[in-house]
């Protein structure tokens, strides 16, 4: 696309998607502010006129806010540090050539493919449960109490399912990611006299930077609004409403589109707080 | 300091035995060259002497030390690979400095050989750039320094400017020939290149499907092929091999006699044959001569201003002094 003309012409093919994803995007963008300045309560008395800022001042007065906003960060967090942690194992172990890596590898992407509400549902009722899971079973194996899972350690339950689900997707852009290392550049590290664990630190992490930064900032992305698992499980008690469930509760269990539309907005800017925040720390790894 | 023995080593990948047993000491200070057709196990014969790759059976000393079962870090040998395998995310400076690091030399000694290896390949003005924003010779260059600064017992290089334009390559060639003169370390450098073998070598090994064809100095290798494959290998352009007839009036199955020991005349001589292809490099010119006696064109060398030219009639004399026969197992006949 060097020439005047041929950019122009560009311009105009690209137009139609570009207005499409504008569409897309801003309409529910604008009509989130437009209620977020009403008072709109669908089943008592419909739209009640403008009320200016009170919704804001109201969502994040409530006493559900910070730790709805804590709770967010946490589970991201978590999810985050396992993902990466395990994926990156996960990935050096599944390029090891051995016996049957195919079915290994599909194997460990299956849990992407299963649906965020029937996995959740899984670990609830087959995993969890303090009567029935085989969590239990395992606990009275070995003579122990076993634990409610979901009221007593509400938060790591849902970050131990969050983390099931998302680490396949870690694991395979991680794998992707170490099979393009150039085994040369490990020897070269063996014959300088690095040990396994320093190679590991010095050649093959340094080679990952891009992927995990990659698998850091998608996966932020989904995690923020992550909601089948929470709704599912602890439906938003024990400490594990997240600011997407605060709202969900906001517009659809008070009813009230104007108090939840300003927590979108909160969310929103949550959002872009820690993009912004991820970018600073890890963007420079996605420069080439 | 550097001393390489290897005693009846094999070595198979599977049921594919690639090096049979082959015996094969490198002398202390010798630059060696392992020089072969593609495939031949000369990469893996260096990886096998560097330890990257465990061997099947039989002994490798270094130094009189046995070294079979030493890991590669502990050989005391320092490899420059054909993909350079530097370090992308590190400096120049870091990438030099590395295995220094790895052995805990103190930072003003890492800091002294550092710079003294980067006055030494002209990397100075490079030290802080990524190994990406160099081109090819420089990042040969900084292969080579992050070698030298180990201070090893030996070099291994693999193949190391075949990534290279040929006027580099010529460079290079040179440059790595005055580091052997200055180190005086023993070098084993791996090529399928003849020029680069007959250039640098003070001993040439020979290697087909990994067996030892002949090892000597470059020019007991010229003078005195050991068999046809490797009287065809080294030289260039090819010695002449010919069979049939005319090579039996001198009792050998086989007759080789090299480009530059035909005399070319267009009145007398003992082949006829007429010019086909003529190659004029200036200073020479080789002529591919189809001769009536024999299946395949002969290449003769010339002087650069010979006029001869497409379709002329020639004669050919081959120097009878410098005539190599062999017999049908292709070995030499004294
Ligand atoms: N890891 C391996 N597994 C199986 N066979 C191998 C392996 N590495 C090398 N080989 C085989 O060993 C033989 C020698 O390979 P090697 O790489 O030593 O050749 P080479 O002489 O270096 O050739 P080139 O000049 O093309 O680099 C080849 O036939 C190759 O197919
Ligand atoms: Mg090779």
């Amino acid at each position: 696309m060097a020439t005047q003309h041929s950019r122009s012409a560009a311009r105009i093919m690209m137009a139609p998607a570009v207005i499409l994803l504008l569409g897309w995007m801003l309409v529910p963008l604008l009509m989130t502010l437009w209620f977020s300045f009403k008072k709109y309560l669908p089943l008592r008395g419909g739209d009640l006129g403008w009320v200016g800022f009170d919704n804001y001042v109201r969502f994040i007065s409530s006493s559900s806010f910070w730790p709805s906003v804590q709770a967010t960060l946490i589970i991201v967090g978590g999810v985050l540090a396992i993902t990466i942690i395990f994926g990156v194992l996960l990935a050096i172990l599944l390029n090891q050539p051995m016996w049957g890596q195919g079915v290994v590898r599909i194997l460990v992407i299956a849990p992407f493919f299963v649906m965020p509400t029937v996995s959740a549902l899984v670990w609830k009722n087959m995993f969890m449960d303090p009567v029935n899971g085989l969590f239990a079973h395992l606990w009275k194996f070995f003579g122990a109490e076993p634990i409610s899972w979901l009221s007593e350690a509400s938060l790591q339950s849902i970050i131990l399912i969050v983390s099931w689900q998302w680490l396949p997707f870690a694991t395979l852009i991680l794998l992707t990611a170490i099979q393009s290392l150039d085994s040369e550049q490990l020897e070269a590290a063996e014959m300088d006299g690095a040990s396994p664990l320093s190679r590991f630190g010095h050649i093959t992490l340094p080679h990952l930077s891009r992927a995990i930064t990659v698998v850091l900032l998608i996966q932020t992305i989904f995690l923020l609004s992550i909601f089948a698992e929470i709704f599912v499980t602890t439906q938003g008690a024990f400490g594990t409403k997240t600011l997407t469930y605060l709202i969900y509760q906001r517009v659809l269990e008070s009813q009230n589109v104007g108090l939840g539309s300003a927590g979108g907005v909160y969310a929103i800017i949550l959002a872009n707080i820690v993009a912004i925040f991820l970018m600073r720390i890890v963007g420079k790894n996605l420069d080439a | 300091m550097g001393q390489i023995k290897l005693e009846s080593v094999t070595k198979s990948f599977g049921p594919v035995e690639v090096i049979p047993p082959l015996d094969l000491t490198i002398e202390d200070g010798e630059f060696t060259v392992f020089v072969g057709p593609s495939g031949c196990g000369k990469s893996t014969l260096l990886r096998l002497i560097a330890g990257l790759e465990d061997i099947t059976s039989g002994k490798i000393s270094i130094d009189g030390q046995d070294a079979t079962h030493v890991p590669p870090a502990k050989r005391g040998l320092a490899m420059v690979f054909q993909s350079y395998a530097l370090y992308p995310h590190m400096s120049v400076r870091k990438n030099i400095a590395f295995p220094m690091k790895m052995a805990g030399v103190p930072v003003d000694e890492q800091n002294r050989r550092i710079e003294s290896a980067a006055a030494a390949l002209n990397l100075t003005d490079y030290l802080d750039r990524r190994p990406g924003q160099l081109s090819g010779g420089q990042r040969q260059r900084v292969a080579i320094g992050r070698a030298i600064v180990r201070e090893p017992g030996a070099f291994l290089f693999d193949e190391p400017l075949s990534n290279l334009d040929a006027a580099l390559r010529v460079g290079m060639r040179l440059e790595i020939s005055e580091l052997h003169k200055r180190l005086k370390t023993t070098m084993i450098y791996v090529t399928h290149d003849q020029v680069e073998a007959m250039t640098m070598a003070d001993k040439i090994v020979v290697l087909q499907a990994g067996v030892i064809e002949q090892v000597g100095s470059p020019l007991e290798l010229y003078r005195a092929p050991r068999n046809v494959f490797v009287a065809g290998f080294i030289g260039s352009p090819k010695m002449n091999l010919l069979t049939g007839p005319e090579a039996a009036k001198h009792n050998a199955h086989t007759i080789g006699t090299r480009p530059e020991h035909i005399a070319i005349s267009q009145t007398e001589g003992t082949w006829s044959g007429t010019i086909g292809v003529s190659e004029h490099l200036g200073s020479d010119t080789f002529f591919h001569v189809k001769c009536d006696a024999f299946e395949d064109p002969l290449t003769v060398r010339a002087g650069g201003e010979v006029a001869l030219k497409y379709g002329d009639k020639v004669f050919l004399t081959p120097d009878l002094t410098q005539l190599h026969r062999f017999d049908a197992q292709g070995l030499r006949i004294a």
